[in-house]
This record gives structure tokens, sequence and C-alpha cells, in this order.
């Protein structure tokens, strides 16, 4: 028996409007995805060069749940997202050669050659740097939302997880403790239907993970995670409700991994059919179509937008490719912080 | 001056900087209404709302990793472990999160965790233990074991103002047994540096937490050897140099824990007085430490188990005839 509500596929031009998206927003999103998929192919060219040390993680197939989601958020709002969320870090606003400097462990990495793939993130954005172990950084989450209802400021906290996380109890303490307290926080669960090689019936006996959400006292909604529009609309909602003290929401967008569970995986596990299945529901080309037939997307718009695409994605990999290896006297820096490191937006 | 329990003077600490500091809050199973399990922050709730004195659900992952995503978001969040033996269940958080976030992302953690230890009371092996010497050995974290009132004020103050994580090790069996006269006004114990507890020229024992007093008694009993008992005060950081300038003073050493011997903190001091003070020593660097099992529930077996004033005394004896 479903519990949680299914989202409505995205709508006409007119109800996108509606939701306080212009042309040039939608535009811009389909910027985002692009780079989003163009950042991890570029990724997996230089792992095949032998230019990124340790493994490879990539999201594709999750562009535009990810992309969707940090569309709808805030500039003041924070979030926690994991290795299938790059959009949200591209769509933040962070720069792709410093995620490329991230892959070969460069000093312009983010994390300065201390972590490596998508264990980053730029704290001026508002976004916190993930961790292996998932969901932990969930209810760290819901800590963030914590600090904002206790200042009363109308901020929200997006926290991550996969489907496979939601076996932790990390995700069960922090959305109780977030439902307890109403806490302006959403819930995004990327159910990309395999935990490494371990299926969903295997994961968990509900029909929807969102059903859960009843369970802590709030709503859980399931969304087409390969709709681009509908995942913003279901994030906007949510985080306006969280916003103004309704508490959080558990959002399920539904995706399929396209790639194995890292570089070295062929996923064979996963049936060829599948994969062809959603395949046709490619997010990028889904959203391509409806651009071309809602926004009157001209071939002159889309070789702008890819030939903009290309050239950052290029010169970013020349930038990333120039950046210094770490230099070893830097080992020890900042495994204690100083009085110092507090001077950040946060600590203000 | 006052004369104040250790109790009282962790729970002066911390109302002190709540009074000051808007950012501090306290987080927590029971610490609200409750007053906390042993009621160090009685009377808290009444004073500064259920906001800042926060009831938690029955969640210490949700304890330390919210009080972790409230610090990078600005706050100053003093948690609580109703007993440090219920920090297994929070272990990740504090390793793998808080520990870590300033080296690879930049993003300091200043949160404090209250972890009330140690035994004496019949608790068992799940309410008894002190688990300080498993988080000495993460690098990130900063671990704070005080024996006096005076300083457990001091070192909660500093632990609240540091830009770190720190655990802060408060032992239970001196919340209400000790009482010593504290300053009224606010003040700094510095983190990592020791106190001579006692002066003395024949032998040196380090030691921390309770065990400050059971070396005191064992020293008492032995009117003829001079001991010099250093109190660390925090084991990480640790007062290195104090250690050293004993041990060369007195070329013998005598360490002291109530943890564990295996991996405890005294074979760090041990390794690192052999490394570097060798040729001052005029005898081998010994511990006394609990035996490598859990806390016992009997008190017949718990007094086997945490060192006692005679086995002290027996070790300084023959650390002094060698």
């Amino acid at each position: 028996m479903a519990i949680a509500r299914v989202a409505e596929p995205s709508g006409s031009l007119q109800d996108v409007k509606e939701q306080g998206l212009d042309r040039e927003d939608l535009l811009g999103i389909y910027r985002n995805m692009l780079i989003t998929r163009g950042v991890e192919e570029r990724g997996h060219i230089l792992y095949r060069q032998g230019k990124i040390p340790g493994s490879f993680y990539t999201g594709r197939g999750n562009e535009a749940s990810a992309v969707g989601v940090a569309t709808a958020m805030g500039p003041d709002d924070v979030g926690t997202p994991l290795h299938r969320d790059m959009g949200v870090h591209i769509t933040r606003g962070v720069e792709p050669w410093r995620i490329l400097a991230q892959y070969m462990g460069r000093a312009d990495g983010p994390s300065r050659g201390k972590d490596g793939n998508v264990h980053m993130a730029d704290e001026n954005l508002g976004l916190l740097a993930m961790v292996s172990h998932l969901p932990a950084m969930l209810p760290v989450a819901v800590g963030c939302a914590l600090a904002f209802r206790i200042r009363e400021e109308k901020r929200v906290a997006v926290a991550w997880s996969g489907e496979g996380a939601m076996a932790r109890g990390d995700a069960h303490e922090g959305m109780n403790f977030a439902g307890v307290r109403t806490l302006p926080v959403v819930f995004i669960c990327d159910n990309n239907q395999w935990a490494y090689s371990t299926p969903t019936h295997l994961e968990y006996a509900v029909e929807h993970l969102a059903d859960r959400a009843q369970a802590y006292g709030f709503d859980g909604v399931v969304v087409d995670g390969t709709d681009v529009l509908a995942v913003y609309r279901e994030t906007k909602r949510a985080i306006d409700k969280a916003r103004e003290g309704g508490g959080p929401t558990l959002i399920e967008c539904q995706t399929l991994r396209m790639e194995g569970h890292a570089v070295h995986d062929d996923a064979f596990y996963v049936p060829k059919e599948l994969f062809e299945r959603w395949a046709e529901r490619d997010p990028i080309e889904r959203y391509r179509t409806w651009l071309r037939e809602q926004v009157d997307m001209s071939d002159a718009d889309e070789e702008e937008i890819t030939g903009y695409v290309k050239k950052l994605l290029n010169d970013s990999l020349q930038r990333a490719d120039a950046s210094p290896q770490p230099d070893p006297a830097t080992l020890m820096d900042g495994v204690y912080a100083t009085p110092e490191d507090l001077d950040t937006p946060h600590h203000k | 001056m006052a004369e104040k329990t250790y109790l009282q003077a962790i729970s002066d600490g911390i109302r002190g900087e709540m009074r000051r500091d808007k950012r501090v809050f306290v987080l927590g199973e029971d610490v609200g209404v409750y007053g906390g399990a042993f009621k160090v922050t009685l009377g808290f709730q009444e004073e500064f709302g259920s906001w800042r004195v926060l009831d938690m659900p029955l969640s210490e992952t949700a304890i330390v990793a919210g009080a972790t995503g409230a610090a990078i978001m600005g706050m100053r969040p003093v948690a609580e472990m109703q007993f440090a033996d219920f920090v297994s269940c929070a272990w990740d958080h504090l390793v793998t999160i808080a520990a870590k976030q300033r080296w690879r992302a930049g993003t300091p953690v200043p949160i404090v965790l209250r972890l009330p230890s140690g035994g004496g009371f019949s608790g068992g092996p799940f309410h008894s233990q002190n688990p300080e010497s498993s988080f000495a050995h993460i690098p990130g974290l900063k671990c704070v074991c005080p024996a006096t009132p005076e300083d457990a004020k001091g070192l909660m103050i500093a632990a609240i103002e540091d830009p770190n994580p720190v655990l802060f090790f408060e032992h239970k069996h001196l919340y209400r047994r000790i009482k010593a006269e504290v300053p009224d006004e606010r003040y700094v114990t510095p983190i990592g540096k020791a106190r001579i507890h006692a002066e003395g020229d024949d032998l040196t024992l380090v030691t921390w937490g309770a065990m400050v007093y059971t070396a005191e008694e064992a020293a008492k009993q032995l009117p003829d050897v001079s001991v010099e008992i250093i109190d660390l005060r925090t084991i990480m950081p640790w007062d290195k140099q104090a250690v050293l300038e004993s041990a060369r003073k007195t070329s013998k050493v005598l360490v002291l824990h109530e943890d564990t011997r295996t991996g405890g903190f005294g074979g760090e001091i041990a390794a690192t007085i052999a490394e570097e003070a060798f040729e001052d020593l005029d005898a081998p660097v010994r511990r006394i430490a609990a035996p490598d099992c859990p806390v016992p529930f009997s008190p017949v077996l718990e007094k086997a188990y945490i060192p006692q004033v005679d086995d002290v005394v027996r070790g300084l004896k023959e650390l002094a005839e060698y």
C-alpha cells in the first residue's frame, strides 16, 4: 500500500512559469545538466589516461534530480550532496576546473589533495563535503537546520541519501529528530535502484522509501528523478514549506544508476533491458525535447549552450591539469583548527 | 572564591558561557526538564529555554551529528552523552566527520562532547568505562580529563572556546566527592598544559582524572619517598615537556590510569619518555592500569579491576627500590 504522494510529471510552460522559472532559468538548467554530465565524462577520460588516482564515481542518470533540487534551493540554504549529485555543485557555482583538479588530487582541488573524487564542497556556496559513510551527512544537515531553527533564521538545509543508505541508523535518527522538532530540512533520497550490486528488494520492504516519511510525522513524495522540472517543483514546495516552519519533507527521486558503482564496476548484475528502458528516459534528452517543444529552443540556442559548455570544459581541463601536485609539507596542515579558521560566513 | 563540587564547577562553566554567548547551547538525553542524569544542567532549561537546552530523543548519532551540523553553521554546541560508554553509538560521527572535516574540507567543527566516565559504583561494563585513549588516537580530536573543580570549570570554558571537537571526560567518581575553591570569575585553563599536583624529587607519577587522588593517597603512605604527581589535565594534546622535565629530575617514572593497559594512553607516555629521556632514567618506566578486560559489576571484582591505592603504593615502592 503506497502512502507517499506520487508527483505529477512536469507540465506546460505555463505551469513552470507559475513556479517562478523564466526562459533564461530554463535554459540555465539545461546548461547546468550538460556541464554536470560533461565534467563526469571528462573525468572518465582523465581516469583512462591514468591521471586520477584511486577510484572514480559518477552520477550518470541523476543529472535532473541533482540540478532540479539545487535550482530550488535559496542562496542562504545549505546542503550535503553525495557522489551522484555533481549537479548540485555545478548549480551552486563550483567551477568545473576545481572539480577536475580534485579528481586528480591536485593542490587546487577543494580538498587540496587530501581527499578524492566528490568528497569536496565549497562552504561559501552553502555545501558541506560528504564522507564515504552513507548517509552520515544526513543527520549533519539536520544539525544545520537545528542551528537555523534556534536562531530563527528562514533558511533550509537539504540532506541527501541514496536508497541503499536509507537502511542505516543515521537516516532514522536524523529523520526522527527532524520530525520531532519540525526542523527546516528537506530529505532527498536518490533512489537509483542499486546499492553497488544490491537491488532494491534486498534493501527495503516498503513500496516507496518516501512512505517512511509518515512514520516520522511528515510528508513523503515520490517523483520521477529524470524529470528535472518535476523535481524542481516538488523540492521548491518542500523548501518553501520548511522555510515557513512547516517542517521536513522526504522526496524520493526515482532514477537508474546508468553506470557501475564506480569506474571499476561494469554493472553486469543490472539487467540489460533495464538499462535500455531507462536510456530512453535520459534526463538530458528528455529535457531537451521539452525545451524544444515548450520554449522554442532553437538550433542557435542549443549551439550557443553546447558551445559554451564545450569551451568551459576544455578550458577547465587545461587549467586543472596545470594545477600542481600538493606539497608534502602541507600534509599536517589543518589537522587542528585555529581560531582564525572560524572566520567563515557561518561563524560571523 | 567559593567552595564548589566538581559537578557544580562543570555546570558553572557551561552556564557562564551560555550567558555570555548566545551561540552556546546544550543538547542531550534528559538534559532539560530532568537536568541531566547527573544534574549537571539542572535549572538550565528554565533559564535558557527549550531551544537552547534540548531534550533529545535516544539518538547518540543525532546528538553528535546534530551538534556537528549546528557547529558548522556557527553555533557552539555542548552535547552530552548520558554516560561516556554510549559514545560508541556516535563514534562514526566523531571520528569520520568531526575529527576530519577541518583537515580535508577546511571546515572547523567547534563542538564540546561531555562524557561522564569512570567506575567505582558497580556500573558494570556499560556505565563505567574510560574510553579516552581510543579518541586520543584519532587525529583532529582533543581529549580533556579534569581532576579538580577549578580545572573542570576552566577547561570547560577552554573547550567551548576551542575551534575543534573537544571530548570532555568528566569523572563520575569526582562529581560530588571532590570539593574545592573555584574562582567566581571567568577564566580559561589552557588545553595541553599539565599541573603539578605535588612536587617531589625521587619519583614522577603521571596520571589524570580520578587517579590523581589515588596517586595522592598512595604517596601519603610513603613518607620517605618524595613523589612528584603530575596531573596531565588533558591527554590530547598532552604536556610532553612537563613530563620530560620531571622525568629528567627524578629519573624514575610511573604512569597510572584507570583505562585498560594495552593501547592505553600510558603506553604513549612511556614510549615518549623512552625515546626522549632514556639517558636520564634510572629505572624502566612502569605502568599501572586496569587489566585488559571489561569493567566488572560486582564490587569485589571492580576493586580488583580499578587500580587501588595499595597497587600504586606497591608500584611506587618497587620503583623507589629499583
